[in-house]
């Protein structure tokens, strides 16, 4: 396998050093990449939607139909690690561990046991790490700082480097960095499943209703510019607005598929203890 | 030899690309644990987006976001040159491809935990050797 | 609402897809019925289209109103409006005709498969009906994502590893034909495919070019499993879940090899494809030694499943090669072929999910005495079976016809002899199984399903699963009957304007 692994590298590798000989010089003003379509982005985006980032009013705008499917593709990977991994059933297990807070002590149970929702009991993960003082503390002030700035991420999409992908994989992130920090269950108590699948769902719907909506307002699909009609601006502004709706969308199903396929994998589909 | 040397220096960034992605190209093929195989795939990819950001490039252009788009002494829409900002569209491509770089992934990563539960292993030979020792 | 048609007939299952994942958390009562007519939407949209098509010309809708090089641009002609009622059918009477399998493997998660498996579709078709070479590999994507999950939920405990597999050769096909996108872009600036085609006669002569189209074609045909990058397939498509490989094994291979025809035709054009590169005698060679492997392997194996798969495999050899043949006849062939062979395809995978239903894993000792118990379902696979082997009602027969007049036009004696071989081969292979079927006594204490195995007595499918059956072969005798007002009607004035 090493062999042909080598072969087949060595053929491409040649192959694609063959083609690049007859590049256009790099960073070249006048290459066909420059001169072509892309200028049209640059000199009308502005004027058409009001956007002042270029690569936002192409995603969103110019090219908002592959974006769309682009959430289809994250949303697909939700579906599909929902598919492959969750398993409702219980699992076979060396048993549960629970530890009485003020004693300290540690109690092992060989069958599910049934505690009392206390603050005196905590159930500990199987292979349990002690949770560092240090990082729970760290995490917890870090994580609506990060929060707060994946949504200005989103928000602010139009005018800065950002956008709905983005801010979204932030805000999963912290997701994930709360489960990591604290356990897995600590996150899902505060964000749960049939949360994150419909905040999936309504992130996708955002998304395709807008597009729908701008059809029934009789344009073709995704033509922002027809939301004019029952929102109090001009077309251009009404590009801007649609965009920013469909960027929300991308980031609320993005957040929600990053915690999902997190979730699933971490912990086997099981949903009870992770990393 | 000189002018090999000139072609390399000019397009550094198209040699680097493709080396990225031939190394990744090899760990798909030829590694044997399948979580490496994963990550040379995610290799193989970013070497791709490497090569579009490449293509949006402009020399003397900055990045492709309008200055002074809103607000007093504004640029008028006329005034803006294309050969100021760079590209937009690859960067808008990449954005799309790595996003679905990382489904994939998140994918496989779950197909990968499905593999693992059945062999216990994710070493492929010791899979072999468990499916002969099964149909045996 | 007749201008939307184009984008409407991929929006029916997206939305479909969405409401089904929404709903399964409610109320999962009217999943299906929601798939179901998410599905009939695409299936009456697309016939609209195809009858729009054949009256008034080729069908474009520009996506979010900007004109196509600046935006996304949907455009259906007659080559993919045939396609794209191909697509929506086979995947509309598939999930009629495996609900009861479905609920039988998927109890407690059902609505999640039908969202997967809508958003499969969703994919094929927006790969079908877009004009735009980077949407194609985003809609590329979909579909490989959903198909690599749909695999990987098969009942076998090797199809995570044939899964996975998939993935790896999926993401290099993907990433080959993202790089060959690439590479024409840089040359070009342009994503559009009629307006790549306006810019690429300037410059024929670039090696960019030449390597990107050599990258397109390559990672599509991994995609389409092609001869030498054809391992992932069999392996995939046997441990798949019988109701998942029905859909993939006909539509995910024809849709790919859509692609490349279309890539071929629209992109860079006949002229470049055959007159500036010449690759034709190559390629057909390879196509060659695709036929010849492929029906060799099917012989070897024991399994009903992994021998159609690698029946497949043969196939995909007719078509390139037809398609590589430089001439009418070739191309024509191979359009039709690969509409004859989605549905032939799935006709035998729809009677082979039949024999699963009753009798689980599909080994050829276990197919004894079938013809009593499943006599209308072994009746289909016979039908379908002849089909693939091209017996004239049928329609097999038709497009093997173009494809060998288009090898012989060319002067490309060793893929008439490969193509006749294969048929050969493939009339064997249909005849063992008979043979097993028809002729074969029942062993004692056999197998898997021992209990309900003995003697005569009937055991037939689900209704629902039979009447798809026989409602696909008949469509084969139909689609062969009528293949002549095809040919005329939609295949030659698509392909006039590229072989003059």
């Amino acid at each position: 396998m090493k062999r042909i692994g080598l072969i087949v590298v060595i053929l491409c590798g040649a192959v694609l050093l063959y083609a690049t000989r007859d590049f256009p010089a790099w960073g070249d003003p006048a290459s066909p990449a420059s001169t072509h379509v892309s200028p049209h982005y640059i000199e009308h985006a502005l004027q058409e939607t009001e956007v002042p980032n270029l690569v936002t009013a192409v995603l969103a705008d110019y090219r908002s139909y592959d974006t769309m499917f682009e959430t289809l593709v994250i949303f697909g990977a939700g579906v599909a690690c929902f598919l492959l991994l969750r398993s409702f059933g219980a699992r076979r297990r060396e048993g549960w561990y629970v530890r009485h807070i003020p004693t300290g002590v540690v109690i092992h149970f060989r069958k599910r046991p049934r505690i009392p929702h206390s603050r005196f009991f905590e159930r500990l993960d199987t292979e349990w790490v002690p949770h560092d003082l240090i990082i729970m503390t760290i995490c917890r002030i870090l994580l609506p700082f990060i929060q707060l700035f994946s949504l200005y991420v989103v928000a602010h999409g139009d005018f800065s480097p950002g956008g709905g992908f983005q801010g979204g994989v932030m805000f999963g992130a912290s997701l994930v960095l709360m489960a990591i920090s604290f356990d897995l269950r600590t996150a899902l108590s505060r964000v749960g499943e049939r949360i994150l699948a419909l905040l999936a769902f309504l992130g996708v719907v955002l998304y395709g209703g807008i597009g729908v909506l701008c059809m029934l307002l009789g344009g073709e699909f995704l033509d922002y510019s027809e939301l004019a009609k029952i929102l109090p601006v001009h077309a251009e502004e009404a590009r801007a607005l649609g965009m920013i709706g469909v960027e929300v969308g991308v980031g609320i199903a993005v957040t929600a598929v990053m915690a999902v396929i997190y979730v699933n994998i971490a912990s086997a589909g099981r949903h009870d203890e992770g990393l | 030899m000189e002018q090999l040397l000139q072609e390399i220096v000019a397009k550094y960034n198209y040699w680097l690309y493709i080396i990225l992605m031939m190394i990744g190209l090899y760990a798909i093929i030829s590694k044997n644990n399948l979580i490496k195989k994963l990550v040379g795939m995610n290799i193989f990819q970013t070497a791709i987006i490497l090569f579009f950001i490449s293509i949006s490039y402009k020399e003397q252009a900055t990045i492709p976001i309008i200055r002074n788009a809103h607000g007093p002494g504004h640029v008028s829409p006329e005034a803006i040159q294309a050969t100021a900002y760079m590209n937009p569209l690859p960067h808008v491509l990449m954005l799309t491809a790595i996003v679905v770089s990382v489904a994939t992934f998140g994918v496989a990563l779950a197909i990968a935990v499905k593999v693992y539960g059945e062999y216990e292993t994710l070493e492929e030979d010791e899979i072999r050797t468990r499916i002969r020792e099964k149909i045996k | 609402m007749l201008e939307h048609i184009p984008v409407l007939l991929i929006l029916a299952p997206l939305l479909a897809a969405f409401l089904v994942t929404g709903l399964a958390w409610i109320q999962s009562a009217y999943c299906l019925p929601l798939a179901l007519a998410g599905l009939l939407g695409s299936l009456l949209a697309s016939i609209a289209a195809l009858h729009q098509v054949m009256a008034q010309g080729a069908l474009s809708y520009e996506m979010a109103s900007w004109p196509p090089p600046v935006g996304i641009e949907l455009r259906i002609d007659l080559f993919n409006s045939l396609v794209l009622v191909v697509v929506s059918a086979v995947s509309l009477i598939n999930l009629v005709a495996s609900w009861e399998f479905i609920k039988r493997e998927f109890e407690d998660r059902k609505e999640t498969f039908l969202a997967l498996y809508l958003l499969f579709v969703t994919g094929l078709l927006g790969v079908t009906a877009t004009a735009d070479l980077f949407n194609l590999y985003v809609l590329l994507e979909i579909t490989s994502l959903s198909a690599y999950a749909l695999i990987a939920m098969g009942p076998s405990s090797r199809a995570p590893l044939a899964s996975l597999h998939y993935v790896y050769l999926g993401v290099i096909g993907a990433s080959f034909y993202l790089l060959g996108v690439g590479y024409l872009y840089i040359m070009t600036g342009s994503l559009n495919m009629g307006d790549i085609a306006s810019l690429l006669p300037a410059i024929w002569s670039s090696q960019t070019v030449l390597v990107g189209f050599v990258f397109c074609l390559v990672g599509v045909w991994i995609k389409m499993a092609f001869f030498p990058m054809h391992i992932w397939l069999p392996n995939a498509y046997t441990y798949a879940s019988m109701t998942a490989s029905r859909v993939l094994a006909p539509l995910m291979t024809k849709v790919m090899v859509y692609v490349m025809i279309r890539l071929m035709l629209t992109v860079f054009g006949a002229q470049y494809i055959f007159r500036v590169l010449d690759l034709g005698p190559v390629i057909v060679w390879l196509a060659v030694l695709a036929i010849v492997a492929g029906a060799v392997m099917a012989l070897v194996q024991r399994n009903l499943v992994k021998m159609l798969c690698y029946i497949i495999v043969s196939e995909i050899g007719y078509m390139v090669g037809g398609a590589w043949m430089g001439n009418q006849a070739g191309m024509t062939g191979s359009i039709l072929h690969l509409i004859n062979d989605a549905l032939m395809t799935f006709a035998v995978f729809l009677a082979a999910g039949n024999f699963a239903f009753k009798l689980g894993e599909l080994r050829l000792e276990n197919l004894r005495d079938l013809f009593a118990r499943m006599p209308l379902s072994s009746a289909g696979f016979v039908l379908a079976g002849m089909s693939i082997v091209g017996i004239p009602p049928t329609c097999g027969f038709f497009s093997k016809w173009y494809l060998i007049s288009g090898g012989l036009q060319a002067g490309q004696h060793a893929y008439v002899a490969a193509l006749l071989l294969s048929s050969l081969i493939n009339a064997i292979l249909f005849m063992r199984v008979v043979e097993y079927a028809y002729f074969g006594e029942v062993r004692t204490g056999h197998g898997h399903h021992g209990g309900h195995a003995h003697g005569g007595e009937m055991d037939e499918a689900p209704v629902a699963m039979v009447a798809c059956l026989l409602l696909v072969v008949a469509s084969l005798v139909l689609v062969g009957l009528y293949s002549e007002s095809i040919v005329s009607g939609m295949i030659q004035p698509f392909l006039v304007r590229s072989f003059v």
